[in-house]
Protein backbone atom coordinates (compact mmCIF):
# COMPACT_ATOMS: atom_id res chain seq x y z
CA UNK A 1 0.00 0.00 0.00
CA UNK A 2 2.53 2.50 1.04
CA UNK A 3 4.81 1.31 -1.93
CA UNK A 4 1.80 2.52 -3.98
CA UNK A 5 1.22 5.19 -2.67
CA UNK A 6 5.01 6.59 -3.15
CA UNK A 7 4.85 5.38 -6.41
CA UNK A 8 1.61 7.40 -7.33
CA UNK A 9 3.69 10.42 -6.21
CA UNK A 10 6.34 9.55 -8.37
CA UNK A 11 4.02 9.72 -11.44
CA UNK A 12 2.03 13.06 -10.00
CA UNK A 13 5.30 14.70 -10.12
CA UNK A 14 6.55 13.54 -13.59
CA UNK A 15 3.31 14.82 -15.21
CA UNK A 16 3.21 17.89 -13.13
CA UNK A 17 7.37 18.63 -14.00
CA UNK A 18 6.54 18.25 -17.51
CA UNK A 19 3.91 20.28 -17.77
CA UNK A 20 5.50 23.41 -15.85
CA UNK A 21 8.26 23.29 -18.60
CA UNK A 22 5.51 25.94 -20.25
CA UNK A 23 4.67 28.10 -17.09
CA UNK A 24 2.92 30.91 -19.25
CA UNK A 25 0.69 28.74 -21.05
CA UNK A 26 -0.28 26.46 -17.47
CA UNK A 27 -1.39 30.07 -15.92
CA UNK A 28 -3.31 31.09 -18.79
CA UNK A 29 -4.64 27.26 -19.14
CA UNK A 30 -5.72 27.37 -15.54
CA UNK A 31 -7.22 30.78 -15.43
CA UNK A 32 -9.29 29.72 -18.63
CA UNK A 33 -10.85 26.90 -16.51
CA UNK A 34 -11.15 28.91 -13.41
CA UNK A 35 -13.12 31.47 -16.10
CA UNK A 36 -15.28 28.81 -17.46
CA UNK A 37 -16.42 26.81 -14.51
CA UNK A 38 -16.91 30.62 -12.79
CA UNK A 39 -19.17 31.58 -15.10
CA UNK A 40 -21.96 29.00 -14.39
CA UNK A 41 -22.02 30.62 -10.89
CA UNK A 42 -22.36 34.10 -12.27
CA UNK A 43 -25.29 32.34 -14.09
CA UNK A 44 -26.70 30.83 -10.45
CA UNK A 45 -25.59 34.36 -8.89
CA UNK A 46 -28.04 36.48 -11.51
CA UNK A 47 -31.15 34.10 -11.59
CA UNK A 48 -31.06 34.31 -7.37
CA UNK A 49 -31.33 38.51 -8.11
CA UNK A 50 -33.75 37.87 -10.18
CA UNK A 51 -36.24 35.24 -8.36
CA UNK A 52 -35.04 35.97 -4.67
CA UNK A 53 -34.84 32.07 -3.73
CA UNK A 54 -35.16 28.62 -5.20
CA UNK A 55 -37.95 26.74 -3.19
CA UNK A 56 -36.92 28.05 -0.25
CA UNK A 57 -32.96 27.80 -0.84
CA UNK A 58 -31.07 30.72 -0.40
CA UNK A 59 -27.86 32.08 -2.25
CA UNK A 60 -25.03 30.46 0.24
CA UNK A 61 -26.90 26.98 0.61
CA UNK A 62 -26.77 26.58 -2.58
CA UNK A 63 -22.98 27.64 -3.08
CA UNK A 64 -22.31 25.06 -0.37
CA UNK A 65 -23.88 22.25 -2.82
CA UNK A 66 -22.05 23.89 -5.86
CA UNK A 67 -18.69 24.45 -4.23
CA UNK A 68 -18.60 20.33 -2.69
CA UNK A 69 -19.52 19.14 -5.89
CA UNK A 70 -17.15 20.91 -8.00
CA UNK A 71 -14.53 20.24 -5.51
CA UNK A 72 -15.18 16.42 -5.49
CA UNK A 73 -14.87 16.41 -9.22
CA UNK A 74 -11.97 18.40 -9.69
CA UNK A 75 -10.05 16.34 -7.44
CA UNK A 76 -11.32 13.17 -8.75
CA UNK A 77 -10.39 14.20 -12.32
CA UNK A 78 -6.91 15.28 -10.87
CA UNK A 79 -6.74 11.46 -9.60
CA UNK A 80 -8.80 9.05 -12.12
CA UNK A 81 -8.59 10.93 -15.22
CA UNK A 82 -6.42 8.59 -17.03
CA UNK A 83 -9.42 5.92 -16.94
CA UNK A 84 -10.88 9.14 -19.68
CA UNK A 85 -8.37 8.02 -21.98
CA UNK A 86 -8.34 4.17 -20.97
CA UNK A 87 -10.34 2.84 -24.31
CA UNK A 88 -7.44 4.36 -26.82
CA UNK A 89 -5.28 2.34 -24.82
CA UNK A 90 -7.14 -0.55 -25.17
CA UNK A 91 -7.62 -0.41 -28.78
CA UNK A 92 -4.09 0.49 -29.79
CA UNK A 93 -3.08 -2.63 -27.60
CA UNK A 94 -1.14 -0.50 -25.06
CA UNK A 95 -2.34 -1.83 -22.37
CA UNK A 96 -0.70 -4.97 -22.92
CA UNK A 97 2.58 -2.84 -21.86
CA UNK A 98 0.52 -1.82 -17.99
CA UNK A 99 -0.08 -5.47 -17.86
CA UNK A 100 3.60 -6.35 -18.13
CA UNK A 101 4.36 -4.30 -15.41
CA UNK A 102 4.27 -5.53 -11.79
CA UNK A 103 1.75 -3.19 -10.32
CA UNK A 104 -1.61 -2.76 -10.24
CA UNK A 105 -3.18 -1.54 -13.25
CA UNK A 106 -5.64 0.44 -11.64
CA UNK A 107 -3.04 3.08 -9.89
CA UNK A 108 -1.21 2.85 -13.05
CA UNK A 109 -4.04 4.05 -15.16
CA UNK A 110 -5.46 6.74 -12.89
CA UNK A 111 -2.14 8.27 -12.53
CA UNK A 112 -1.37 9.33 -15.79
CA UNK A 113 -2.37 12.49 -17.37
CA UNK A 114 -2.77 14.30 -14.30
CA UNK A 115 -3.43 17.85 -15.37
CA UNK A 116 -2.42 20.67 -13.68
CA UNK A 117 -4.89 22.84 -15.60
CA UNK A 118 -7.85 21.16 -13.42
CA UNK A 119 -6.13 23.75 -10.70
CA UNK A 120 -8.38 26.48 -12.31
CA UNK A 121 -11.54 23.95 -11.50
CA UNK A 122 -10.47 23.11 -7.95
CA UNK A 123 -9.56 26.63 -6.78
CA UNK A 124 -12.79 28.17 -8.41
CA UNK A 125 -14.92 25.23 -6.43
CA UNK A 126 -13.19 26.07 -3.04
CA UNK A 127 -13.38 29.98 -3.51
CA UNK A 128 -17.11 29.50 -4.00
CA UNK A 129 -17.18 26.70 -0.87
CA UNK A 130 -15.82 28.99 1.36
CA UNK A 131 -17.77 31.63 0.35
CA UNK A 132 -20.62 29.62 1.19
CA UNK A 133 -20.16 28.21 4.76
CA UNK A 134 -19.31 31.43 5.21
CA UNK A 135 -22.45 33.76 4.35
CA UNK A 136 -24.48 30.49 5.33
CA UNK A 137 -24.14 32.01 9.02
CA UNK A 138 -24.15 28.42 10.38
CA UNK A 139 -22.27 27.60 13.83
CA UNK A 140 -19.04 25.46 12.62
CA UNK A 141 -17.98 22.75 14.32
CA UNK A 142 -15.06 20.38 14.20
CA UNK A 143 -17.08 17.40 13.91
CA UNK A 144 -19.32 19.47 11.15
CA UNK A 145 -16.25 21.05 8.92
CA UNK A 146 -14.64 17.15 9.54
CA UNK A 147 -18.48 16.03 7.47
CA UNK A 148 -17.67 18.79 4.72
CA UNK A 149 -14.20 17.41 4.33
CA UNK A 150 -15.25 13.95 4.27
CA UNK A 151 -18.46 14.34 1.84
CA UNK A 152 -15.59 16.00 -0.38
CA UNK A 153 -13.57 13.30 -0.54
CA UNK A 154 -16.43 10.75 -0.83
CA UNK A 155 -17.68 12.41 -3.63
CA UNK A 156 -14.46 12.45 -5.16
CA UNK A 157 -14.31 8.60 -4.51
CA UNK A 158 -18.08 8.38 -6.21
CA UNK A 159 -17.05 10.27 -9.74
CA UNK A 160 -13.44 8.48 -9.73
CA UNK A 161 -15.91 4.94 -9.67
CA UNK A 162 -17.78 6.41 -12.42
CA UNK A 163 -14.92 7.33 -14.48
CA UNK A 164 -13.46 3.12 -13.78
CA UNK A 165 -17.08 1.86 -14.96
CA UNK A 166 -16.85 3.91 -18.16
CA UNK A 167 -13.32 2.82 -18.72
CA UNK A 168 -14.19 -1.06 -17.68
CA UNK A 169 -16.81 -1.08 -19.99
CA UNK A 170 -14.07 -0.42 -22.73
CA UNK A 171 -13.07 -4.19 -22.63
CA UNK A 172 -16.27 -5.27 -23.88
CA UNK A 173 -16.63 -2.17 -26.49
CA UNK A 174 -13.57 -1.37 -27.33
CA UNK A 175 -14.93 2.48 -27.88
CA UNK A 176 -15.69 4.92 -25.07
CA UNK A 177 -19.04 5.29 -24.02
CA UNK A 178 -19.31 8.69 -24.01
CA UNK A 179 -22.76 8.56 -23.20
CA UNK A 180 -21.76 8.15 -19.47
CA UNK A 181 -20.58 11.96 -19.61
CA UNK A 182 -24.24 12.21 -18.68
CA UNK A 183 -23.32 10.46 -14.70
CA UNK A 184 -20.05 12.58 -14.67
CA UNK A 185 -20.44 16.41 -16.49
CA UNK A 186 -23.99 15.78 -15.92
CA UNK A 187 -23.86 15.09 -12.77
CA UNK A 188 -21.94 17.69 -11.40
CA UNK A 189 -24.39 20.23 -12.89
CA UNK A 190 -27.60 18.46 -11.55
CA UNK A 191 -25.50 17.95 -7.90
CA UNK A 192 -25.24 21.65 -7.99
CA UNK A 193 -28.62 22.14 -6.87
CA UNK A 194 -30.96 20.30 -3.84
CA UNK A 195 -32.06 17.29 -4.95
CA UNK A 196 -35.80 18.34 -4.03
CA UNK A 197 -35.85 20.82 -6.66
CA UNK A 198 -35.83 18.20 -9.07
CA UNK A 199 -38.92 15.63 -10.25
CA UNK A 200 -39.21 12.23 -8.39
CA UNK A 201 -38.18 9.91 -10.85
CA UNK A 202 -34.92 12.27 -11.72
CA UNK A 203 -34.28 12.91 -7.71
CA UNK A 204 -34.66 8.67 -7.03
CA UNK A 205 -31.90 7.95 -10.48
CA UNK A 206 -29.67 10.68 -8.19
CA UNK A 207 -30.21 9.39 -4.78
CA UNK A 208 -31.02 5.47 -5.69
CA UNK A 209 -28.53 4.56 -8.91
CA UNK A 210 -25.71 6.89 -9.21
CA UNK A 211 -25.60 8.15 -5.65
CA UNK A 212 -24.80 11.58 -6.54
CA UNK A 213 -27.32 13.32 -3.82
CA UNK A 214 -24.86 11.72 -0.89
CA UNK A 215 -21.52 13.62 -1.96
CA UNK A 216 -23.41 16.90 -1.03
CA UNK A 217 -27.77 16.68 -0.80
CA UNK A 218 -27.75 14.64 2.90
CA UNK A 219 -24.17 15.87 4.28
CA UNK A 220 -25.46 19.64 4.13
CA UNK A 221 -28.65 18.83 5.98
CA UNK A 222 -26.38 17.55 8.86
CA UNK A 223 -24.08 20.92 7.90
CA UNK A 224 -27.06 23.69 7.78
CA UNK A 225 -29.37 21.23 10.25
CA UNK A 226 -32.20 21.74 8.77
CA UNK A 227 -35.02 19.09 8.58
CA UNK A 228 -34.64 17.13 5.36
CA UNK A 229 -38.04 17.20 3.37
CA UNK A 230 -37.45 12.64 2.36
CA UNK A 231 -36.91 12.12 5.95
CA UNK A 232 -33.81 10.41 6.18
CA UNK A 233 -32.51 10.17 9.22
CA UNK A 234 -29.70 12.11 10.64
CA UNK A 235 -27.35 9.35 11.56
CA UNK A 236 -27.15 8.54 7.51
CA UNK A 237 -26.53 12.29 6.61
CA UNK A 238 -24.07 12.10 8.82
CA UNK A 239 -22.53 7.83 7.36
CA UNK A 240 -23.44 9.44 3.82
CA UNK A 241 -19.49 10.08 2.48
CA UNK A 242 -18.79 6.39 3.18
CA UNK A 243 -21.23 5.15 0.13
CA UNK A 244 -18.73 7.17 -2.21
CA UNK A 245 -16.18 4.94 -1.08
CA UNK A 246 -17.96 1.65 -1.37
CA UNK A 247 -19.41 2.92 -5.01
CA UNK A 248 -15.36 3.31 -5.93
CA UNK A 249 -14.84 -0.20 -4.19
CA UNK A 250 -17.28 -1.95 -6.15
CA UNK A 251 -16.18 -0.49 -9.22
CA UNK A 252 -12.90 -1.36 -8.71
CA UNK A 253 -14.07 -5.12 -8.34
CA UNK A 254 -15.61 -4.87 -11.58
CA UNK A 255 -12.70 -3.68 -12.99
CA UNK A 256 -11.04 -6.52 -12.06
CA UNK A 257 -13.32 -8.52 -14.12
CA UNK A 258 -12.81 -6.06 -16.75
CA UNK A 259 -9.02 -6.68 -16.87
CA UNK A 260 -9.68 -10.80 -16.34
CA UNK A 261 -11.61 -10.74 -19.50
CA UNK A 262 -9.20 -8.64 -21.37
CA UNK A 263 -8.14 -9.59 -24.85
CA UNK A 264 -5.61 -7.42 -26.38
CA UNK A 265 -6.73 -6.16 -30.07
CA UNK A 266 -3.05 -7.43 -31.17
CA UNK A 267 -0.91 -5.65 -34.04
CA UNK B 1 -14.44 30.35 -55.18
CA UNK B 2 -14.87 26.92 -56.37
CA UNK B 3 -11.58 25.82 -54.42
CA UNK B 4 -12.82 27.33 -51.27
CA UNK B 5 -16.48 25.29 -52.17
CA UNK B 6 -14.63 22.33 -52.38
CA UNK B 7 -12.94 22.65 -49.31
CA UNK B 8 -16.16 23.25 -47.60
CA UNK B 9 -17.63 20.06 -48.89
CA UNK B 10 -14.63 17.85 -47.75
CA UNK B 11 -14.41 19.26 -44.65
CA UNK B 12 -18.29 18.49 -43.89
CA UNK B 13 -18.16 15.08 -45.09
CA UNK B 14 -15.11 14.54 -42.48
CA UNK B 15 -17.00 15.58 -40.01
CA UNK B 16 -20.40 13.63 -41.00
CA UNK B 17 -18.38 10.34 -40.54
CA UNK B 18 -18.79 10.77 -36.67
CA UNK B 19 -21.99 9.63 -36.43
CA UNK B 20 -21.92 6.99 -33.25
CA UNK B 21 -20.08 10.10 -31.27
CA UNK B 22 -22.88 12.37 -32.28
CA UNK B 23 -25.44 9.92 -31.36
CA UNK B 24 -23.79 10.41 -27.70
CA UNK B 25 -23.50 14.03 -27.74
CA UNK B 26 -27.16 14.02 -28.62
CA UNK B 27 -28.27 11.91 -25.45
CA UNK B 28 -25.87 13.92 -23.33
CA UNK B 29 -27.34 17.36 -24.68
CA UNK B 30 -30.99 16.01 -23.95
CA UNK B 31 -30.08 15.40 -20.18
CA UNK B 32 -28.54 18.48 -20.25
CA UNK B 33 -31.71 20.42 -21.29
CA UNK B 34 -33.89 18.40 -18.81
CA UNK B 35 -31.74 19.62 -16.36
CA UNK B 36 -31.67 22.71 -16.94
CA UNK B 37 -35.96 22.78 -17.87
CA UNK B 38 -36.04 21.53 -14.21
CA UNK B 39 -33.94 24.12 -12.68
CA UNK B 40 -35.94 27.12 -14.52
CA UNK B 41 -39.19 25.62 -13.41
CA UNK B 42 -37.91 25.67 -9.98
CA UNK B 43 -36.96 29.24 -10.12
CA UNK B 44 -40.00 30.30 -11.80
CA UNK B 45 -41.91 28.16 -8.98
CA UNK B 46 -40.56 30.13 -6.34
CA UNK B 47 -41.18 34.26 -7.13
CA UNK B 48 -45.05 35.18 -8.52
CA UNK B 49 -43.23 38.81 -9.86
CA UNK B 50 -43.52 38.77 -13.55
CA UNK B 51 -40.41 38.26 -15.69
CA UNK B 52 -39.09 39.31 -18.76
CA UNK B 53 -39.42 35.93 -20.35
CA UNK B 54 -42.13 33.62 -19.40
CA UNK B 55 -41.68 30.02 -17.98
CA UNK B 56 -42.93 28.05 -21.83
CA UNK B 57 -40.37 30.72 -23.35
CA UNK B 58 -37.82 29.93 -21.95
CA UNK B 59 -38.31 26.01 -21.84
CA UNK B 60 -38.10 26.34 -26.13
CA UNK B 61 -34.91 28.56 -25.38
CA UNK B 62 -33.27 25.87 -23.73
CA UNK B 63 -34.21 23.61 -26.09
CA UNK B 64 -33.35 25.73 -28.86
CA UNK B 65 -29.59 25.99 -26.76
CA UNK B 66 -29.48 22.50 -26.88
CA UNK B 67 -29.87 22.43 -30.77
CA UNK B 68 -27.46 25.17 -31.57
CA UNK B 69 -25.07 24.19 -28.85
CA UNK B 70 -21.96 23.56 -30.75
CA UNK B 71 -22.23 26.75 -33.07
CA UNK B 72 -21.03 28.53 -30.33
CA UNK B 73 -19.54 25.94 -27.73
CA UNK B 74 -15.85 25.96 -30.00
CA UNK B 75 -12.36 25.67 -29.94
CA UNK B 76 -9.87 26.88 -32.47
CA UNK B 77 -9.32 24.06 -35.45
CA UNK B 78 -6.94 21.20 -33.92
CA UNK B 79 -5.40 20.68 -37.27
CA UNK B 80 -4.34 24.11 -38.00
CA UNK B 81 -2.72 24.19 -34.45
CA UNK B 82 -1.00 20.78 -35.64
CA UNK B 83 0.28 23.05 -38.45
CA UNK B 84 1.48 25.69 -36.55
CA UNK B 85 3.43 23.48 -33.91
CA UNK B 86 4.84 21.50 -36.48
CA UNK B 87 5.99 24.30 -39.06
CA UNK B 88 3.70 22.67 -41.86
CA UNK B 89 2.03 25.62 -42.06
CA UNK B 90 4.17 27.08 -44.48
CA UNK B 91 2.26 24.41 -47.03
CA UNK B 92 -0.56 26.54 -46.58
CA UNK B 93 1.56 29.94 -47.38
CA UNK B 94 2.51 28.21 -50.40
CA UNK B 95 -1.09 27.18 -51.66
CA UNK B 96 -2.27 29.40 -54.60
CA UNK B 97 -5.67 30.54 -52.52
CA UNK B 98 -6.05 33.54 -50.20
CA UNK B 99 -5.00 32.17 -47.11
CA UNK B 100 -7.82 33.79 -45.00
CA UNK B 101 -10.70 32.39 -46.76
CA UNK B 102 -9.24 29.03 -46.80
CA UNK B 103 -9.16 28.92 -43.49
CA UNK B 104 -12.48 30.28 -43.13
CA UNK B 105 -13.88 27.82 -44.96
CA UNK B 106 -12.55 25.06 -43.09
CA UNK B 107 -14.07 26.72 -39.93
CA UNK B 108 -17.28 27.48 -41.31
CA UNK B 109 -17.91 23.33 -42.61
CA UNK B 110 -16.44 22.78 -39.35
CA UNK B 111 -19.31 24.79 -37.87
CA UNK B 112 -21.83 23.73 -39.41
CA UNK B 113 -21.58 20.14 -40.31
CA UNK B 114 -21.65 18.90 -36.02
CA UNK B 115 -24.58 21.59 -35.78
CA UNK B 116 -26.58 20.12 -38.20
CA UNK B 117 -26.23 16.64 -37.26
CA UNK B 118 -27.83 17.42 -33.70
CA UNK B 119 -30.12 20.14 -34.65
CA UNK B 120 -32.17 17.88 -36.64
CA UNK B 121 -32.93 15.20 -34.17
CA UNK B 122 -32.90 17.96 -31.54
CA UNK B 123 -35.82 19.34 -33.36
CA UNK B 124 -37.82 16.51 -33.81
CA UNK B 125 -37.18 15.04 -30.07
CA UNK B 126 -37.75 18.43 -28.11
CA UNK B 127 -40.49 19.36 -30.63
CA UNK B 128 -42.37 16.48 -30.34
CA UNK B 129 -41.93 15.30 -26.42
CA UNK B 130 -40.33 18.07 -24.18
CA UNK B 131 -41.85 21.50 -24.49
CA UNK B 132 -40.02 23.34 -27.77
CA UNK B 133 -42.79 25.38 -28.94
CA UNK B 134 -42.70 26.03 -32.95
CA UNK B 135 -41.82 29.67 -34.70
CA UNK B 136 -44.54 32.46 -33.18
CA UNK B 137 -45.35 33.51 -37.03
CA UNK B 138 -44.17 32.67 -40.73
CA UNK B 139 -42.61 35.86 -40.41
CA UNK B 140 -40.63 34.72 -37.55
CA UNK B 141 -39.26 31.72 -38.90
CA UNK B 142 -38.41 33.54 -41.94
CA UNK B 143 -36.46 35.79 -40.29
CA UNK B 144 -35.05 32.94 -37.70
CA UNK B 145 -33.46 31.19 -40.35
CA UNK B 146 -31.41 34.43 -42.01
CA UNK B 147 -30.28 35.03 -37.89
CA UNK B 148 -29.51 31.79 -37.91
CA UNK B 149 -27.53 31.88 -41.36
CA UNK B 150 -25.93 35.21 -40.12
CA UNK B 151 -25.13 33.62 -36.50
CA UNK B 152 -23.27 30.16 -38.29
CA UNK B 153 -21.39 33.42 -40.45
CA UNK B 154 -20.49 35.27 -37.05
CA UNK B 155 -19.29 32.16 -35.05
CA UNK B 156 -16.98 31.12 -38.08
CA UNK B 157 -15.47 34.69 -37.96
CA UNK B 158 -14.59 34.92 -34.07
CA UNK B 159 -13.50 30.63 -34.55
CA UNK B 160 -11.35 31.94 -37.63
CA UNK B 161 -10.04 34.86 -35.73
CA UNK B 162 -8.70 32.67 -32.45
CA UNK B 163 -7.58 30.35 -35.25
CA UNK B 164 -5.22 32.67 -36.33
CA UNK B 165 -4.07 34.02 -32.89
CA UNK B 166 -2.41 30.38 -32.72
CA UNK B 167 0.30 32.12 -35.13
CA UNK B 168 1.14 33.99 -31.68
CA UNK B 169 1.96 29.84 -29.83
CA UNK B 170 1.45 30.53 -26.18
CA UNK B 171 -0.40 34.02 -25.94
CA UNK B 172 -2.47 32.46 -28.99
CA UNK B 173 -3.35 29.63 -26.60
CA UNK B 174 -4.53 31.25 -23.41
CA UNK B 175 -7.01 33.72 -25.65
CA UNK B 176 -8.00 30.64 -27.63
CA UNK B 177 -9.37 28.79 -23.74
CA UNK B 178 -10.68 31.87 -22.66
CA UNK B 179 -11.92 33.38 -25.80
CA UNK B 180 -15.20 30.46 -25.66
CA UNK B 181 -15.43 31.28 -22.08
CA UNK B 182 -16.84 34.85 -22.74
CA UNK B 183 -18.91 33.54 -25.48
CA UNK B 184 -20.38 31.32 -23.61
CA UNK B 185 -21.85 33.54 -20.90
CA UNK B 186 -22.76 36.62 -23.21
CA UNK B 187 -24.52 34.68 -26.11
CA UNK B 188 -27.17 33.09 -23.55
CA UNK B 189 -26.15 29.79 -23.26
CA UNK B 190 -25.68 30.10 -19.72
CA UNK B 191 -28.79 31.96 -18.85
CA UNK B 192 -30.90 33.84 -21.14
CA UNK B 193 -29.48 37.62 -21.84
CA UNK B 194 -33.19 38.83 -20.85
CA UNK B 195 -32.94 37.16 -16.94
CA UNK B 196 -29.26 39.00 -16.28
CA UNK B 197 -29.67 42.05 -14.32
CA UNK B 198 -31.11 45.34 -16.11
CA UNK B 199 -27.93 47.31 -15.59
CA UNK B 200 -25.81 44.56 -17.89
CA UNK B 201 -28.47 44.64 -20.54
CA UNK B 202 -27.12 48.22 -22.26
CA UNK B 203 -23.64 45.90 -22.35
CA UNK B 204 -25.00 43.04 -23.69
CA UNK B 205 -27.09 44.62 -26.29
CA UNK B 206 -23.83 46.16 -27.58
CA UNK B 207 -21.36 43.22 -27.51
CA UNK B 208 -20.98 40.51 -30.40
CA UNK B 209 -21.84 37.15 -29.11
CA UNK B 210 -25.68 37.20 -28.51
CA UNK B 211 -25.52 37.18 -32.25
CA UNK B 212 -25.13 33.72 -32.17
CA UNK B 213 -27.53 32.36 -30.03
CA UNK B 214 -29.59 34.76 -27.93
CA UNK B 215 -30.83 36.61 -31.37
CA UNK B 216 -31.69 33.93 -33.37
CA UNK B 217 -33.74 31.69 -30.37
CA UNK B 218 -35.78 35.52 -29.46
CA UNK B 219 -36.52 36.05 -32.72
CA UNK B 220 -37.83 32.19 -33.29
CA UNK B 221 -40.48 32.78 -30.06
CA UNK B 222 -41.35 36.63 -31.65
CA UNK B 223 -39.69 37.61 -28.41
CA UNK B 224 -37.67 40.34 -30.51
CA UNK B 225 -40.78 41.18 -32.78
CA UNK B 226 -40.58 41.11 -36.49
CA UNK B 227 -40.41 44.81 -36.95
CA UNK B 228 -37.08 45.27 -34.48
CA UNK B 229 -35.68 41.81 -35.96
CA UNK B 230 -34.06 44.12 -38.71
CA UNK B 231 -31.50 46.10 -36.12
CA UNK B 232 -30.87 42.79 -34.84
CA UNK B 233 -30.03 41.09 -38.24
CA UNK B 234 -28.18 44.65 -38.96
CA UNK B 235 -25.93 44.24 -35.44
CA UNK B 236 -25.16 40.72 -36.87
CA UNK B 237 -24.00 41.89 -39.91
CA UNK B 238 -21.96 44.87 -38.85
CA UNK B 239 -20.07 42.41 -36.57
CA UNK B 240 -19.68 39.49 -38.51
CA UNK B 241 -17.80 42.68 -41.07
CA UNK B 242 -15.64 43.57 -37.78
CA UNK B 243 -14.40 40.01 -36.97
CA UNK B 244 -13.53 39.28 -40.57
CA UNK B 245 -11.57 42.30 -40.85
CA UNK B 246 -9.63 41.75 -37.53
CA UNK B 247 -8.89 37.96 -38.85
CA UNK B 248 -7.42 39.27 -42.14
CA UNK B 249 -5.50 42.07 -40.70
CA UNK B 250 -4.37 39.54 -37.98
CA UNK B 251 -3.47 37.15 -40.35
CA UNK B 252 -1.69 39.46 -42.21
CA UNK B 253 0.63 40.66 -39.25
CA UNK B 254 1.14 37.02 -38.47
CA UNK B 255 2.30 35.61 -41.74
CA UNK B 256 4.60 38.31 -42.01
CA UNK B 257 6.82 37.65 -39.10
CA UNK B 258 6.67 34.24 -39.50
CA UNK B 259 9.72 32.06 -39.16
CA UNK B 260 9.31 28.44 -40.56
CA UNK B 261 11.67 26.09 -38.87
CA UNK B 262 13.77 23.17 -40.53
CA UNK B 263 13.91 22.51 -44.21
Amino acid sequence: MLDALRLYTRYVGVSLRAQMQYPASFVMLATGQFLVTAIEFLGIWALFTRFGSLCEWTLPEVALFYGMVHVAFALSEAVARGFDVFPGMVRNGEFDRVLLRPRTTALQIGAQHLHVTRIGRLSQGLAILLYGAWALGVPWSLAKAGLLVASVLGGACLFSGIFVLQATAAFWTIESLEIVNCLTYGGVEAAQYPVTIFRPWFRRLFTFLVPLATINYFPAHAIIGRPEPLGSPVLFQWLAPVVGVAFLAATLQIWRVGVRHYRSTGN
Amino acid sequence: MRAYWAIFQARFRVLLQYRAAALAGFGTQVFFGFVRVMVFDAFYRSSSSVQPMTFPEVVTYVWLGQAMLLLVLFRPDVEVRTMIRTGTVAYELVRPLDLYALWFSRTLAARTGPVLLRAVPMFIVAGLFLGLEAPASWVCAFLWVAATLAAVLLSAAVATLLTVMLLWTVSGEGLAALGPAMVFIFSGMIIPLPLWPEWAQPLLDFLPFRGMADVPFRIYMGHIPPGEAVYALLHQAVWIAVFIAAGRWLLARGTRRLVVQGG
